[in-house]
């Protein structure tokens, strides 16, 4: 990439935040106490063990720090920005768990999701703080680890990498809403039964994340096919590709 | 008279992308123009049903949503998202070839003295 088309780069992805911030992360207070308890709770081993992985792999391998930081800005800029769904009047956004888990594991993209959205929840009104626990299973453990598995599972049943990972992305951006709507029924649903709401919330959430799921797994197929033809010895040192595969 | 290719026709796939990246953008912005107020989901969907069971929404911590603030922040968000992006994308890509062309010259130098 020549120097003068970052930032043109930035420039079209600063027009895309031109707008009020519209989001699926859950909002500051939403939850109940106990339940944004419960779900922080859940994160922090998850988190931690991020932390851990992130050490050992920094002290084997100097050259995964680039990659480190391509992918929290990745997943900090696209989980927020709002895109608009013509076929539901709405806007939501992707959130590219499914592209860093599979590039960097699972473990080190929920802790790379935590630390976009501390950033997004302290000082982009998006997201919140008593919520970040929730936000960081819905987003971070489960997108992650769903885009992982899915793209494992679709690779040991010879799908190429772009259709493996197509199927990776539209998985982990509907496996991340159906979390979400879990997460949202529970904490709110009271004395009131729990699957009504929650298939009420999954209904709502259709029209939206379902051309979105599929533009999310687009755009992890594409992510992977150009990673492939530029640097396919990385995909190899990050165990996405095996070495009889890299050209 | 020699016919010469004109020197963009090479650059037609870069081209046709940038154009469709651009038609993308003001389709977007265009069809929110008709659309509804393209609430994000947030509203429509999690701050409704939260408001249907008595939960409402708290301003955040440190409230940017404020005038223009969000804007602004959102602004320097995305460029600063987006230059750590292209950074990091040029260490990885661009950086890693000239070391490779390096390294390969630097070993085929002394035999060709």
């Amino acid at each position: 990439m020549k120097l003068i088309q970052i930032p043109v780069a930035c420039f079209i992805l600063s027009m895309f935040f031109v707008t009020d911030a519209h989001a699926m992360h859950i909002s500051e207070g939403i939850l109940p106490l106990n339940w944004a308890a419960f779900w922080l709770a859940v994160a922090l081993p998850f988190v931690a063990y991020g932390l851990w992985k992130m050490k050992k792999m920094s002290s084997i391998d100097v050259s995964f720090k680039p990659l480190v930081g391509l992918m929290t800005a990745v997943v900090f800029i696209i989980s927020c920005m709002p895109i608009p769904v013509p076929t539901a009047g709405t806007c939501s956004h992707p959130c590219a768990t499914g592209i860093s888990g599979i590039l960097l594991g699972p473990a080190m993209s929920v802790l790379i999701t935590s630390v976009a959205l501390l950033i997004q929840a302290l000082f982009l009104a998006h997201g919140g703080l008593s919520t970040w626990g929730a936000d960081i299973v819905s987003m971070g453990v489960i997108g992650s680890f769903t885009g992982f598995l899915t793209f494992k599972a679709f690779r040991s049943f010879g799908a190429g990498i772009a259709a493996a990972g197509f199927m990776a992305g539209l998985f982990s951006d509907w496996a991340t809403y159906l979390t979400t709507s879990v997460e949202l029924a529970s904490g709110i649903s009271g004395d009131a039964p729990f699957f009504p709401l929650f298939s009420k919330i999954v209904i709502a959430f259709i029209p939206t994340q379902l051309p979105l799921g599929i533009l999310e797994g687009a755009m992890t197929a594409g992510m992977l096919r150009l990673l492939y033809n530029k640097r396919p010895d990385l995909l190899v040192k990050m165990r996405v590709l095996r070495p009889e595969e890299a050209i | 008279m020699k016919f010469q290719i004109p020197y963009f026709i090479f650059h037609i796939r870069r081209i046709l992308l940038c154009c469709s990246i651009a038609l993308l953008l003001c389709l977007s912005f265009q069809l929110s123009a008709f659309g509804s107020e393209w609430k994000g989901v947030d509203e429509s969907v999690v701050k409704k049903f939260a408001k249907e069971h008595g939960r409402e929404a708290k301003d955040p911590l440190i409230n940017t949503d404020q005038g223009d603030l969000l804007l602004f922040v959102f602004l320097l968000a995305g460029a600063v998202g987006g230059f750590a992006a292209g950074y990091y994308w040029h260490v990885l890509i661009t950086e890693k070839v000239h070391r490779d062309i390096k390294k390969d010259y630097s070993l085929s130098a002394p035999k060709d003295k």
